[in-house]
């Protein structure tokens, strides 16, 4: 797929519940094609500290309004100078880049979102192109607590959502593995949130012999799979996550599940 | 529009830009972004006699201008990279170098051998700052004598253009640069990454796996800068600069002190477009300055 290096502008940039904004971007020009799963390479300006771009999801891609969203978690300089952005500034990014999730296959019909933390950001865009090819996707948030749970009602135009949250105050007490939606008989399992979250999902569809793809992190420099910073152990060998992955089978991790 | 075509040994440049070995890839992964036969040079990945897996992650440690890798020459090896790579990218209307590395002499000579044969390929940089395992883990090029010793001996192999690009990591690295001279080099390039560290103190543990790892981008510009000069002024075959370059001043800078070209590295992961900023930024330089051409700033540098 066509990588573009856009300057976007700044058309919203809310701050949620806990520690995270919801920033919307826009253009002139018609935005680029982009496929669930696939992320950007966003320059930060003005943060000293920040030499590098950030990696961050595409969350959503509003056709009608020309919006790219992004969910983002404020964790360091970076992400904090981002937050700092107002409506009509400007914003670099490479973007579509890396692979992206498969569809299902025919015969895989109940499908499985699971996403922990801010690793629910590519599960909207997920969820909205499942549903536009006629499924009915099934979510399961987890978050440690209440105001971590974000953008329940985006998802919930997409499928039906169920939530965890480990101190009980919404959804299920535990981690998304202990949720008791587990008892039903799911076709495909997609997951992206923090590693051991994934790992055990993981380890649940292995158990019960469900096609899993999981969506990965890893420190990145170029995000175009040029400079072999970011690599993964896989079946075959190292592979990039920026240009590989993000999204890999579970079959193909060297995972111990 | 002044002329900035450029030479280095036998070796034409259409101008003095060339992307840094190990920060490009094939140039393919960049060619969305930007038209790579604009470019001097490519230089690719280090390319090994074997293929190697590289070190195990985290490989990238950022530093607040710069970072830190431990990618240690991941390579799918010398055949693969004839078989399947040389052949998608051989057509590419600039000059495309191969980085060669190796752990051995023989390993340098061998990989040296193989790209020699090809066609498209005009010049090889010969990356001496690898381990030598056979003399116990020092690199190649920190001592006068073993740079000297894989230099004559792949001098001997490769009848093209030779660089060698040089390490940071030493007392004297004009001493080095005359060695590798000496033994046949027809040009130096410099500067490889500087060996650093970073440590996260919450987790009172390393952040790269290899505990160490080498440092590039705007950082070690000023360290480059003194060694393209010291070395320039050593030895009489051409010098390439490189070293946290990230605009066409910084690689005016190089110019000046001394390079009769520059390779860009850290930076094109911040700019995919750098390398043409750069190229147009060096022509604007020159145009506005009054100079016909690239040449008549090479070594220019005012010091009375
Ligand atoms: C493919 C990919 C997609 C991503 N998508 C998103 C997204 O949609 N939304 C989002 O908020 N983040 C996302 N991330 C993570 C995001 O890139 C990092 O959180 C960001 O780079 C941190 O930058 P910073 O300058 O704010 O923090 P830094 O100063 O770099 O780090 C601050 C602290 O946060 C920790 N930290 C850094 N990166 C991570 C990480 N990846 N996970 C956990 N802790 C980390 C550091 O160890 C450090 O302690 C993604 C990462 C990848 C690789
Ligand atoms: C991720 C990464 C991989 C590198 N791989 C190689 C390599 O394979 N061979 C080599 O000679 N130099 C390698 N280098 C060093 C660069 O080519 C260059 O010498 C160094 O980064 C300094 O230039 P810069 O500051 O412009 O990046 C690598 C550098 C980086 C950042
Ligand atoms: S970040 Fe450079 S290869 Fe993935």
């Amino acid at each position: 797929m066509r990588k573009y290096l856009l300057d976007l502008t700044v058309s919203g940039n809310e701050k949620l519940s806990g520690n995270y904004i919801l920033m919307k971007l826009t253009s002139e020009e018609r935005l680029p094609d982009m496929l669930p799963g696939q992320f950007a390479e966003v320059r930060v300006d003005n943060s000293p500290s920040t030499f590098l771009r950030r990696p961050i999801s595409i969350h959503f891609v509003d056709r009608d309004a020309n919006e790219l969203w992004f969910l983002i978690q404020l964790v360091g300089d970076g992400t904090r100078k981002l937050a700092e952005l107002k409506k009509g500034d400007i914003v670099n990014v490479m973007v579509p880049l890396g692979n992206s999730f498969t569809m299902p296959s025919l015969e895989q019909q109940e499908l499985l979102l699971v996403g922990g933390g801010v690793g629910i950001a590519p599960m909207l865009m997920l969820g909205a192109a499942l549903r536009n090819l006629g499924y009915y996707p099934t979510f399961l948030i987890g978050a440690r607590t209440k105001k971590d749970l974000l953008q329940l009602d985006a998802f919930e135009n997409y499928g039906k959502v169920y939530m965890t949250t480990e101190d009980a105050s919404c959804g299920e007490k535990g981690f998304v593995t202990n949720h008791s939606i587990l008892t039903q008989k799911f076709d495909k399992i997609y997951t992206c949130g923090p590693t051991p979250m994934m790992k055990a999902v993981a380890a649940y569809a292995a158990k019960n012999n469900i096609d899993c793809e999981v969506s990965l992190e890893n420190k990145m420099a170029c995000g175009v799979g040029a400079c072999l910073c970011c690599v993964t152990d896989t079946t075959e060998g190292h592979k990039c996550v920026c240009s590989d992955g993000p999204v890999f089978n579970i079959k193909d991790l060297k995972w111990q599940i | 529009m002044a002329d900035l075509t450029t030479n280095i040994g036998n070796l034409v440049m259409k101008n003095p830009v060339m992307t840094a070995s190990g920060t490009f890839g094939y140039g393919e992964e960049f060619s969305d972004f930007i038209d790579i036969s604009r470019i001097g040079g490519i230089i690719v990945k280090g390319t090994t006699i074997k293929h190697r897996e590289g070190n195990p992650y985290p490989r990238m440690a950022e530093t607040p201008s710069g970072m830190l890798n431990a990618v240690g020459l991941q390579n799918k090896g010398v055949d693969y990279f004839i078989d399947h790579i040389y052949p998608r990218i051989k057509d590419t209307d600039t000059n495309i170098l191969v980085n060669v590395s190796g752990s051995t002499v023989e390993d340098y000579v061998a990989t040296a051998e193989k790209v020699g044969e090809l066609d498209k390929i005009p010049a090889i940089e010969l990356n001496i700052s690898c381990p030598n395992v056979k003399e116990g883990g020092m690199a190649f090029g920190t001592s006068c004598e073993s740079a000297a010793k894989v230099v004559s001996a792949v001098r001997k192999a490769y009848k093209k253009t030779l660089i060698v690009k040089l390490s940071p990591n030493v007392t004297n690295i004009a001493e080095i640069a005359m060695a590798v001279e000496g033994a046949g080099a027809d040009s130096v390039s410099l500067i490889n990454t500087i060996m650093g560290m970073a440590i996260d103190a919450e987790k009172r543990k390393p952040l790269l796996s290899t505990i160490t790892g080498g440092l590039s981008g705007a950082c070690v510009k000023p360290i480059a800068l003194r060694m393209v000069w010291q070395v320039s002024n050593a030895v009489k075959i051409p010098v390439v600069g490189l070293g946290g370059i990230m605009n066409a001043t910084d690689a005016i800078e190089f110019l000046l002190a001394g390079a009769s070209a520059v390779e860009i590295g850290t930076a094109n992961f911040i700019d995919p477009t750098v390398t043409i900023k750069v190229i147009d930024g060096i022509n604007a330089y020159l145009d506005k300055h009054g100079f016909k051409s690239v040449k008549d700033i090479i070594g220019q540098l005012e010091t009375k």
